[in-house]
Parts: structure tokens; sequence; C-alpha cells
């Protein structure tokens, strides 16, 4: 589904990503690990098309096309999702419109109808209750006010509607105390199947024990350094990062 | 233009004015006419319209025209229901179109309170008006033929707003009109002006002077969306005796050019709330100034404005607010913000305190910014294109405004009226 190929990245002049390489397959879930500074936020928001970053070497293909090609809306409406490590707040701009609004441009790009009013109210609904929110919050400005965790779960809402082929978390577990990062691990639980795939980019374990990853990383100063099966996740949390640097 | 041609040519159409007969109407327009021809219309010179230029009323002859029928379509789409209906076509009222006013209300177009009670309205007309402020207050003293009189009586409160709709739909027309609202102690009374039309040219020079008895409650609103090519001027001038209170919305979003000046003198305890909404674009002009005179102690007031700028348009705001010395305790905020969507749009803001007491608690603050990056990337990432995006956040930065309106069907066509210049998003 994802195959990234030695890719470079870099703010400014600085070299961040510096030959990062990743396959992902349909149903599986990847957890990336890495102390502060080795470039997960970076790759998140590189996979996901924010500006301010320079691709200077390598790919990334994404079903068959060329991801890093694609205007941020774009690689939402191909199946791509980014739940954000910090969500933005928006005034004015209702939960449910937003919601409604990113589900048909989806839909449009998929040469469906726009979804009918009443089939919607019932989704989202649905959906609200899997993630144990109020459904006042429906009517709520996009993440105004929402704590931490309400935010997170608001993510995992928007995922759960849009239902993309390949979700990005990054750092979905900072934050949340241990109620909160349960209820959302359940979230994204609930949304694994095989085929969707996961990316997850995080700094601690902890989020592994809820959500089980296939395979996991270690991201550092740019590249992947090491890759294994859960037990990896163990390790780091025991060893720390440090003994696979330098 | 010359002064002297502008002023024999709008002399020319003043026959017939509302009031001929009446001895001191008479004079005022003499005193008006000898000041306009000594000033004539307002020029960048006059510090309170150095970022306006008014030059297309010196182009420009417009006329008064016979009141002609309205166009049907363009009343029903403005007239709003739950109010009571007053319409105004080319400057002139309209009983035909007109709804009766409940018994509570002295009501009539000014023209008809000038044959009927001319000795009362004596007592007001030009009482709020500063007549010497500027070329278009002079402007409208001076040939205004017709508006609306409304006096609610002690203590009386209206079931529901009374709409005004100003309606141009003549080429070339000018409308002069000139509105008193008298408000007799503890009144209470909402009133929505509509200013619309369908003119392919047209001046508004239209007055509004509303005296507030003690504890009276008065809340004015504005739309004004006149027709691309429209140039307008609307004037509200407000005394506030004692505990009483002024809310007006100013919802600025057509014409040309336009301006709107709100002046209001606040007696002991007496609040105000002064919000408004500028959106411009192409090459639109919107000006707006307040002043907030604070002459006794304990008053309060509120300003909050937000402005829209695209294309090469430009928006002016310049809020004033006055604290006389006797004005202790007074409690004042001001707030301006804009949103630049355009290298090449403008916006002027000069917000202004003066303060000559001593015991007051003011501030007044202002913005200028462009959309937020981190909001736009977060609605596309959430599959929302580029366009869209910066209407939403751009509608939904205006909205807040709107969304302060109670009256539901004037909410609805602001809303519907904000939703026509950003078309990308679809509710």
């Amino acid at each position: 589904m994802l195959s990234i190929q030695n890719l470079h990245a870099s703010v400014g002049d600085k070299p961040i990503l510096k030959g990062l390489s990743l396959e992902i397959a349909p149903g599986e879930v990847h957890a990336i690990m890495g102390p502060n500074g080795a470039g997960k936020s970076t790759l998140s928001h590189v996979l996901s098309g924010k500006s301010g970053y320079t691709v200077t070497a390598g790919s990334v293909t994404y079903q068959g096309k060329d991801l890093l090609d694609m205007e941020p809306e774009i690689r939402a409406r191909e199946g791509v999702f980014l739940a954000f490590q910090y969500p933005v707040e928006i005034p004015g701009v209702s939960n449910i419109y937003l919601l409604k609004a990113a589900l048909n441009a989806v839909r449009k790009h998929k040469g469906l109808p726009e979804v009918d009013a009443m089939d919607f109210l019932t989704l989202v609904k649905d959906k609200v209750k899997l993630l144990q929110m109020d459904e006042k919050f429906l009517y709520r400005a996009v993440n105004e006010g929402f704590s931490g965790g309400e935010k997170k779960r608001n993510e995992i809402l928007q995922a759960a509607i849009l239902e993309p082929n390949l979700c990005i978390l990054d750092e979905t577990d900072s934050g949340l105390d241990i109620d909160a990062l349960r209820i959302v691990s359940e979230g994204v639980n609930s949304l694994r199947s095989p085929d969707r795939a996961f990316l997850m980019i995080t700094h601690y374990q902890r989020l592994l024990d809820y959500i089980k990853p296939d395979v996991v990383h270690v991201l550092a100063d740019g590249r992947i350094v090491k890759t294994g099966g859960p037990e990896l996740a163990l390790e780091l949390e025991e060893k720390g990062y440090s003994w696979l640097e330098g | 233009m010359s002064i002297e041609q502008t002023l024999n040519h709008y002399s020319s159409l003043s026959a017939g004015l509302a009031g001929e007969s009446l001895p001191w109407l008479q004079a005022m327009r003499q005193e008006a006419l000898a000041l306009f021809a000594d000033r004539g219309f307002p020029t960048l010179r006059d510090e309170d319209w150095r970022y306006t230029k008014l030059s297309v009323l010196d182009k420009t002859r417009f006329e008064t025209v016979p009141q002609a029928l309205a166009d049907p379509d363009l009343l029903s789409a403005y007239q709003l229901e739950e109010a009571y209906h007053l319409v105004m076509v080319n400057g002139h009222f309209s009983p035909e179109l007109s709804d009766g006013l409940p018994a509570s209300v002295n009501g009539s177009s000014l023209r008809q309170a000038l044959l009927q009670q001319p000795d009362q309205v004596a007592e007001y007309l030009g009482k709020a008006l500063p007549a010497s402020e500027h070329g278009l207050i002079t402007f409208n003293n001076a040939w205004f033929n017709d508006g609306i009189w409304l006096e609610v009586g002690k203590s009386q409160v209206l079931d529901k707003p009374i709409q005004i709709l100003h309606l141009v739909t003549s080429a070339q027309a000018l409308a002069a009109t000139r509105n008193i609202f008298i408000l007799h102690p503890h009144a209470k009374v909402e009133i929505i002006e509509t200013y619309v039309g369908t003119a392919s040219s047209s001046l508004t020079v239209s007055i509004n002077e509303c005296f507030l008895g003690a504890d009276a409650e008065l809340k004015l609103a504005k739309l004004q969306a006149e027709p691309e090519k429209a140039v307008h001027f609307g004037g509200s001038y407000v005394k506030q005796a004692r505990s009483s209170r002024f809310k007006h919305q100013n919802f600025a979003f057509g014409a040309q050019i336009a301006r709107t000046d709100i002046h209001t003198d606040l007696f002991q305890a007496a609040e105000c709330q002064l919000d408004g909404l500028y959106v411009a674009g192409q090459r639109q002009h919107l000006d707006t100034l307040t002043r907030i005179n604070h002459l006794q102690a304990h008053g309060i007031s509120r300003e909050f404005y937000k402005g829209v700028l695209d294309d090469n348009a430009r928006g002016v705001f310049q809020g004033r607010v006055v604290v006389a010395q006797d004005a202790q305790k007074t409690d004042s905020e001001m707030n301006n913000r804009n949103l630049l969507l355009s290298a090449n749009a403008e916006i002027d803001s000069k917000p202004q305190l003066e303060i000559y007491a001593d015991d007051v608690k003011c501030s007044h603050g202002m913005t200028v910014g462009q959309l937020d990056e981190k909001s736009m990337f977060y609605l596309q990432s959430r599959a929302i294109d580029q366009e869209a995006a910066r209407d939403l956040l751009t509608f939904a930065f205006a909205n807040e405004m709107v969304e302060k309106v109670e009256h539901t069907g004037f909410k609805a066509l602001l809303h519907q009226q904000l939703l026509q210049r950003f078309p990308a998003i679809h509710l």
C-alpha cells in the first residue's frame, strides 16, 4: 500500500530525513518509535503534504501513485488520513459541518453521490457512540475548547467517518490519561481491517499495549535503524534509545 | 462639477421638498445650503474623510425620481417575517407597501408628520445632528425629502421589530431621507434597516436621529447590501438619556463606496454596544466612523467590528471614544479585527481614545491578519480543497458577527448574504 524509498527531506537547509525506507502492506499496523528529534513528526508531515518541507531525494508510492505529487486534499481523498499530534481549533466551523464536508469531498472524488442527510446523521451518531463522545460535540466548533483527550477522540471520529486506507497516527497517545488512551485505542482497533493500514508514530511504548503493532521500527537521525516485532518496543522501553545510536 | 454647479443641480430638484411651508425648516435648509455652498461634499482634506474619496459625487448628477413601483421579487427577497414593514422606494415612503403599526407607536412618513404634527417634529428634527460636521450631513439637511417618523410612548414595548426597507430601483436615483426615532422613557423597540436595490447607480444619503429617554432601549440593526455601483452614506446620531441602552449592529456588504457614521452621546449610566462587520471585495470601499461620547458618569460602551477585505477592496474603520471630564467610572472597550485576503486589499484602522476623566476603565485594540496556515492545512488534510478551506475560514471569521443577531429571519438573511460571497462553501 505504501512504499517509502530512500526518503530525504529537509526544513530549510536542515536535513531531517536522511534515507528513510519503509514498506507497509494492507492490514498491517506499523509503529515508528524514536527519540525526540529523530524525524518522526517530519515523516508524518511529509506524508500528509504539509508545506515547509522539501523532499530532496527518494520517493513515496501510495497504491501505485506518487504520493508526493498530490495536494494535501487529494491525499486525503485518496484515503490517507493524518491524526494530528496537535489538532487545530477552528472557531466558527462546527464539527458536524466539517465531517460532512470532508465525507462528501471524499465521496465526490470516488464518483459517489453526496451522502443522504439522514444516513449521515445515523452514521455520525453511531461513530460518536463508539468513541464514547457526547453528541453535543458534533455541534461545537471544531476542537474549540476541547480537552486534550476530546481532541484526540475527535481525530479518530473523523477517521471512522472518512474510512481511510492508510491512517497515520502522530503521537496520538500524547497528552492522554489512561482512560482516554483506552477509549482512543478501542476506536483505532475498531477501525482495523484487512484493507486498512496504520502507521503509528510514538515516543512511548504504552500506546502499543493497547494497539498491537505487527511491525516496530526505530527511527533515529532520519533513518530506520532497526525493525522488529512487538517485542522490539518492549526492549526499547527497557533500554531506552541510546543503545541504538552512535 | 464645481460646488456651485452641484448646488444648482440639487436645488433645481428641490421643488416640493418635505415640509416646505414650515419657516423653521426653511431656515434650517437655508443654513445648510450656505454651508454646502462653502464646503461642498467631504474631501480627503477633511480629517474624518481622509481615507474615502467621494469624487464620484462631483462627476455624477443624481436625480430625484418619482416613486416607482418596487420590484416584488426585491421586496420579497428582503422583507422579513415577524416584523412590521415600512418601505421607502427611491427615497419616498410607500404607504401601499408598508404595514400599519400598533397603537403604541406614533409612526408615519416624515413628510406626513411634518404636515400633521410639525410642532412635535420641530422639537426633534436636527437636534441630534452635528449639522456642520461634514458635507453629507449638510446635503441631507438641505435636500432630505422624506423619511420615517417613529415615536414610541412611555414604557411601550413593541412585540416585534420594525423593518425599514430602503429600496433604490431607478438608475441615477437620489434617495435623501431623514428618519427620526423617539423612545420615551422605558420604551423598548427594535428597528432593522435594510438598504438594497436594483438601480445601476444611485446615491443614498440617509440620516437617523435617535432620542432615547431614560431607561429606554433601542436595538438598531443595519444591512447595507446595495448594488455594485451604488454610493451610500448612512448616519445614526443618538442621544442617550440616563440608563438608556443603545445596541447597534452594522452589516456592510454592498455598494461601490459606502460610509456609515454612528455618533452616540451617553448621559448618566447609559450603555451602548456597537457591533459591525464589513465584507468588501473587487474595488469596493467600505468606511465606518463611530464616535462614542461619554458625557456623564458610569457609562458603559462596547464596540466590536470585524472586517474582511479581498481583491482590491479597501476598508476604513475610525472608532473614537471620548470620555468627558465628568464621565467618571466610564467603562469602555473597543476592538477592531481585520482579515486581509489579498496583497492589494487595504485596511485603514484608527481606534482612538480621548480621556479627560481620571477614574475610568478604557481599552482599545486593533488587529490585521491573514488566514491561519495551520487551519488551512488541517482542513485540506480533511479533503477540503484550498479554495473551499479559504472560504470556510473567512466565512467563520465573519459569521461570528452574524451569530450575535437575535432575530431569526434577519440572521438567516445575513447568513445568505454572507454565503453568497463565499461560493466554495456547500452547506
